[in-house]
């Protein structure tokens, strides 16, 4: 912990960062997202098995405006998405200070210590406990045993089900969505100026939250999400209604990998799977 | 008496190659059904897969884009763009559950107007026998006039 706040603080100080996006831990023992502007305030700066946030998620609303680097804390996961935010021209590495932490996996139920059972998804089948990249390296790592993928063996089971079973299920989901869009906002890829839900000339996707509208814009997420998410879960850890969003945009996550060989968030340089194309794509499924 | 069902069929084509092939269907006098309802667009990379959507929220039964054969996009590699979208959206509307077997692609050139009626015909069967698109007719019967405005109940 003490070695987190000193790398920040030689950071703030030696100006090596404008200011620090991090996380502190509030009068209530919460672990919230805080902007460390100050060496003093890099005293205050904190990680722990609490620290559920993606903080990637700010970066987007900089974009290139930035006088100075920001620093940034992140997971291994988290960095994914700052790779995802280069790779995607959204923010110059060169702007960045990143501060990698070894993460053993954070909470699903922020009002609970971490366990087994308390274990977020995406730490079930995380294969990097250290970021593959940073300025500075802070926190032991700490080994932990994971429960089971129970994530996968639920796609597996979709994926058996007839085409029927699997519009019941999902409709029995997308009912629940009342369209606040939290996973809009919390998702660090989701960083147009004017989502296509937003557009009313035409409306593209019905803003009301019958199926119908429900079923459009979170086909139109999942599907502005393919081979783009990088799996930080913060969609659905910010739905307040707990729809699976998580399965969908995993699922696509795969469908690119087995298509096209693509993992996203993973290369600084590489073509994004959108962006290029090959001419030998397969085309079986055109006359 | 059981009114025979007609499929609605929207077909988003490029304006470089199936519109013209399509085009070419026409003056060349050949006979095709008459349910697709062309659209047209610059290019098929121009196609959003959320015009898909739409076009199954409006009624279509199946819906068919087409546009040049790789490698001879106007735009050079519009098509070949589109073709990987299409991969993932495919599979994506599997995953859900929404029929996919309704979408179709083809590649028809200016030239091959021939094709396009083979194809169009083929979609038109295909889907006739499907019968109407449920799923989303089902949804879309949702959002009708809500019962409080039909009865009459004034809203503040």
């Amino acid at each position: 912990m003490n070695e987190l706040k000193q790398i920040c603080k030689d950071a703030l100080t030696e100006k090596k960062a404008r200011f620090i996006i991090g996380y502190k831990e509030d009068k209530n023992k919460r672990v919230k997202p805080f902007i460390a502007k100050t060496p003093e305030d890099a005293e205050k700066l904190t990680f722990s098995h609490h620290a559920v946030n993606n903080l990637a998620v700010y970066l987007s609303r900089f974009k290139n405006n930035i006088d100075g680097k920001i620093g940034i804390v992140v997971k291994s996961c988290d960095l994914k998405a700052v790779t995802a935010l280069i790779q995607e021209n959204q923010i110059k590495r060169d702007d960045l200070f990143i501060i990698g932490v070894n993460c053993s996996g954070v909470v699903l139920d922020v009002a609970k210590e971490f366990n087994k059972d308390n274990t977020q998804i995406k730490c079930k089948y995380c294969q990097a406990k250290t970021p593959p990249y940073y300025d500075a390296l802070a926190e032991e790592s700490k080994e932990f045993e994971m429960p089971d993928d129970d994530q996968a063996e639920l796609m597996a089971k979709i994926d058996k089900m007839t085409a029927e079973e699997r519009l019941e299920f999902w409709n029995a989901e997308f009912e629940k969505c009342i369209k606040c869009y939290a996973c809009r906002q919390v998702c660090p890829m989701c960083y147009c100026e004017k989502c296509i839900v937003e557009k009313s000339e035409p409306q593209w996707i019905d803003s009301s939250s019958t199926s119908r509208g429900n079923f459009s814009w979170n086909i139109i997420r999942a599907f502005h999400q393919a081979g783009r998410c990088i799996g930080c879960h913060e969609c659905e850890r910010a739905c307040p209604m707990g729809i699976p969003l998580t399965l969908l945009t995993r699922k696509m996550g795969m469908v690119a990998f087995s298509e096209f060989g693509y993992r996203h968030g993973t290369s600084l340089t590489e073509p994004t799977l959108i962006g290029t194309y090959s001419t030998s794509d397969k085309e079986d499924f055109i006359k | 008496m059981e009114e025979k069902f007609e499929p609605k069929i929207a077909a988003f084509v490029c304006n470089w190659c199936t519109y013209t092939g399509a085009d070419l269907a026409g003056t060349s006098r050949l006979k095709q059904e008459a349910n697709a309802r062309l659209i047209r667009v610059p290019c098929t990379g121009r196609i959003d897969p959320v015009f898909i959507i739409k076009a199954f929220e409006n009624g279509a039964d199946g819906v068919l884009i087409s546009g040049c054969h790789p490698g001879d996009c106007h735009y050079n590699a519009g098509n070949f763009h589109a073709r990987r979208r299409w991969i993932l959206f495919k599979n994506l509307l599997d995953f859900i559950g929404i029929d996919s077997s309704r979408l179709y692609f083809s590649w028809v050139s200016a030239s091959e107007g021939k094709k396009w009626v083979d194809i169009v015909d083929g979609v038109i069967d295909a889907v006739r026998i499907k019968g109407p698109f449920k799923q989303y007719k089902k949804m879309n019967k949702e959002i009708e006039i809500p019962v409080a405005v039909e009865e009459g109940v004034s809203v503040k």
